[in-house]
């Protein structure tokens, strides 16, 4: 990479301002195109055939009637789908979600496919399949699965990370164990110590948009995929992988995407939908249904979690421990390591010990979600940390703040912190108006810290100039937050043109060199990094034909806010020239312009965030009605400030949801009750007040406008801002998400022994 | 030389050590001779392993450099959203 990524300290002309997004319009009028909006003549429809069961041994399956249906053009099983992950076992698991081989693990779990001339035809055939199963004994609930009665999912797995391998297999599959000091010398010297367990149940990523795509495999083993998703270049090795196809001749174009957050990160439907072409020989459109996207896509580990903190009469914490059991679903994950990481990250901490457990349930294929783990690690920290500030006596954000990881700390999951923004964070809540207005009766206020690592990446981008001097900027991380906005103001800004000169697409997989998928809150980051490279790149070109314009020496220009200017006296007659000039004469000066670039965007640096919020609680029902919220987050350099403010109120707007309502409710028989948004609530905007917002600007030292990523760390604090709201308007502590209404209802009966009748 | 700590699931692979000596300019050399005395470091390599540098972390950048002194921390590569 011959790049420079240091943080450079310039003033902004673009970046920093609010142009209009420019998807809106479409977005909102419905000209926008998503997954399921894409058409080929001859499609057919690819419909799913789904275990019923959470645990079973498929004995035979038999597809005959199905195939002799008229209309039907395919039918596969995993027997076309085989095994050609070569060992790869974090593949293998994919495959066997795709498509169940010997054993349907959940209630959801794919077990054959058909593709037919229409949807009625598709439901037909996949009555006529007939599945041989043999149910087997099933397990749901996370601790539950870790008793060694527990029905066991694989009786390969031994639990990893042990000093010595176990002898027998269970669902655990991985302990990992991070933290530094002496936990017991710790506590040995605290004055007050708040132990407490903790439960939150499983959540979906809840995108509005259904998995969906569109497969066209032509004779000549060639393919063309078109796929709502968070990383088209990751799918096409995905799918070249399992299908046993080489990546080129696979061409992935990404869809508009509504809504992804992790959920849209490895496949799902994909393989299948190709594997159905491939045998029908025609284009074959596969859509979940929400019942689908529900029972086999995407959610979020459930988790049970103890905490033990202990601090000194004046505050200063002396020890923390965590053991955190995270589920997985059916396969072998990380979710509780990277729980363990984030789990005190915030905080100074001489002694602190995390144990993170990774449990196999029958559930579906746990997926990341919006800075995967840490929310529910979060919410139980935070809870105990406020409840530690009581006991002392100590105002929850002068505890914190005292308490708070700086510069020079080691963190709690290994490496010492370079500059951090968690002390600015929590000066600015602790300064905010809304933690000075008055509350009224059944009101309480609670607020939370949140840590995520943020990632980069690989990144490819091409900046293309016309010959009018418009510029083309193609981008291979999917746009899932108004990446195409930021990256255009990015581009005007290197170049020193109008935003309006620029326009940005996401290419497709033949188009542009590999990409990372957009994840880890890399999207803006990892592509204006490698924008401002391109347009730098492009810049010396255009100085080069400048230079020939004007029959001078190329170290003679410079490029100053759009044009080209020959430096020096004896140039002093020649005027400017302008982008747009050296543009139209480009077909008589070598050619197009552009700049390409290719670099791994690394160093994105850790990003913390302080949320506040006000609840009320009905003491008769136990309902919740949300009041007031802010954000407090370091965005290092806000790109397009209206977008990041959107990112802090969606991930506020989801733990909202995830705190409050959203939970998977699986019956006695492993099946899910609720997979459907009437009986999975989402919040709506009538559930929500205005989200306040707080951008502090702390620059990232590795990237050359101070860029961090941003998407991910406003999901961390909410469970437990909101619990402690809940907590302190309810004179009860809540460990239990989500706080539903019965839930709340319920610890308050508790605690008092009986109705609520302040 | 450079003073390499590893996170907890990897000091079993180096023996039960939590901090190795290694001499090496950057992230590949390291990984390279990492895996040359412990070869139960390859397959993880091979899978992903993140490197803190003085607290910033780059899982890709095999080119970056170790400077002398500085505080060199292997983490497991995450995912994110």
């Amino acid at each position: 990479m011959n790049f420079d990524p240091r943080y450079s300290g310039r003033n902004f002309t673009s970046v920093g301002t609010r142009p209009l997004r420019p998807d809106g319009v479409d977005k909102v009028t419905g000209r926008a195109r998503y997954g399921a909006d894409f058409n080929m003549a001859g499609q057919l429809v690819g419909r799913v055939l789904r275990s019923p069961h959470a645990h079973a041994t498929i004995r035979r399956i038999d597809t005959s009637k199905a195939e002799k249906l008229a209309g039907v053009k395919a039918v596969i099983t995993a027997a076309d789908l085989p095994d050609l992950t070569d060992g790869d076992a974090a593949m293998y698991d994919i495959l066997d979600n795709c498509m169940a081989r010997e054993k349907a693990l959940y209630d959801g779990h794919a077990v054959a496919a058909v593709a037919a001339v229409d949807a009625r035809t598709a439901r037909q055939a996949l009555k006529l399949i007939e599945v041989d199963y043999e149910v087997l004994p099933h397990v749901t609930d996370v601790d539950e699965a870790m008793k060694h009665t527990a029905p066991l999912l694989n009786d390969a797995i031994f639990t990893e990370g042990l000093e010595e391998k176990p002898a027998k297999p269970s669902n655990v599959t991985k302990r990992t164990q991070f933290g530094h000091g002496d936990i017991h010398e710790g506590f040995g010297r605290a004055d007050f110590v708040v132990e407490r367990s903790f439960k939150t149940e499983q959540t979906h990523q809840g995108y509005i948009e259904p998995h969906a795509c569109v497969a066209n495999v032509s004779s000549d083993g060639t393919a063309d995929l078109w796929v709502c998703t968070q990383g088209h270049f990751v799918y096409r090795q995905h799918c070249a992988q399992l299908l046993g196809m080489e990546a080129s001749k696979l061409r992935v174009t990404s869809s508009e995407i509504g809504g992804g957050f992790g959920g849209k990160t490895h496949v799902w439907a994909e393989p299948v939908a190709l594997a159905l072409s491939r045998k029908a020989g025609r284009p074959v459109k596969l859509v979940m249904t929400r019942d689908e996207v529900f029972r086999a896509s995407g959610p979020t580990s459930a988790t049970s979690i103890d905490v033990r903190i202990g601090a000194r009469k004046d505050g200063t914490i002396t020890a923390a421990e965590a053991t955190l059991r995270y589920s997985c679903g059916p396969y072998a994950g990380m979710w509780a390591e990277i729980g363990a990481m984030t789990a005190f990250a915030c905080y100074r901490l001489e002694n602190v010990r995390t144990v993170g457990y990774e449990v196999l349930v029958n559930r579906p294929k746990t997926a990341a979600y919006r800075a995967p783990s840490a929310p529910m690690a979060a919410f139980a920290v935070e809870s105990a940390i406020d409840e530690l500030a009581k006991e002392i006596g100590m105002d929850p954000v002068e505890f914190r703040i005292r308490n708070a990881a700086q510069e020079g700390t080691r963190s709690s999951y290994g490496p010492v912190y370079g500059p951090i923004g968690i002390g600015p964070t929590l000066e600015a809540a602790k300064n905010h108006p809304h933690m000075k207005a008055p509350l009224g009766k059944n009101q309480g206020r609670g607020m939370a810290c949140g840590f995520w690592f943020n990632f980069g990446g690989q990144t490819c981008t091409d900046l293309n100039i016309g010959m009018d001097g418009s510029v083309s900027l193609a981008v291979g991380t999917v746009d899932v937050g108004g990446s195409r906005a930021s990256l255009s103001l990015v581009a005007a800004e290197e170049l020193g043109i109008a935003y309006e000169q620029v326009k940005a697409v996401v290419a497709d997989t033949s188009s542009l060199g590999y990409n990372d998928m957009t994840d880890g809150s890399r999207g803006t980051f990892s592509s204006s990094m490698a924008t401002i490279s391109a347009a730098r790149n492009a810049i010396k070109i255009l100085r080069e034909r400048a230079a020939q314009m004007w029959d001078i020496p190329i170290d003679d220009v410079v490029w100053e806010k759009g044009h080209a200017i020959a430096k020096g006296e004896k140039y002093g007659n020649l005027a400017a020239l302008s982008l747009r000039e050296i543009a139209a004469a480009s077909g008589k000066t070598g050619g197009p312009i552009a700049g390409h670039s290719e670099l791994v965007a690394d160093g994105a640096g850790v990003s913390f965030a302080t949320h506040i919020c006000d609840i009320e609680v009905d003491p008769e029902t136990g309902a919740t009605r949300v009041l007031r919220y802010t954000v407090v987050q370091d965005a290092g350099k806000a790109v397009h400030p209206t977008y990041v403010e959107g990112q802090y109120q969606g991930g506020a707007a989801q733990g909202i949801g995830w705190a409050l309502n959203e939970e998977y409710v699986y019956g006695k028989d492993g099946r899910l009750q609720n997979p459907g948004f009437l009986d999975y609530r989402i919040p709506v905007c009538s559930d929500l007040p205005m989200i306040d917002t707080q951008i502090l600007e702390i620059p990232n030292p590795n990237h050359p406008y101070g860029v961090r990523g941003v998407g991910e760390t406003s999901i961390v604090p909410p469970l437990a801002a909101i619990a402690n709201a809940v907590s302190n308007a309810a004179g009860v502590r809540m460990t239990h998400i989500p706080m539903s209404p019965p839930r709340i209802l319920a610890a308050i009966e508790a605690e008092r022994g009986g109705r609520w009748s302040k | 030389m450079v003073e390499v700590t590893l996170w907890g699931s990897l000091g079993a692979i180096a023996g039960g050590k939590s901090k190795v000596e290694i001499e090496a300019k950057d992230i590949r050399e390291l990984f390279r001779k990492l895996a040359e005395q412990y070869p139960g470091f390859e397959p993880l390599i091979e899978k992903g392993i993140a490197v803190a540098i003085d607290g910033t972390i780059y899982r890709d950048t095999w080119s970056k450099e170790l400077p002398q002194g500085a505080e060199i921390f292997l983490l497991p590569r995450l995912a994110g959203g």
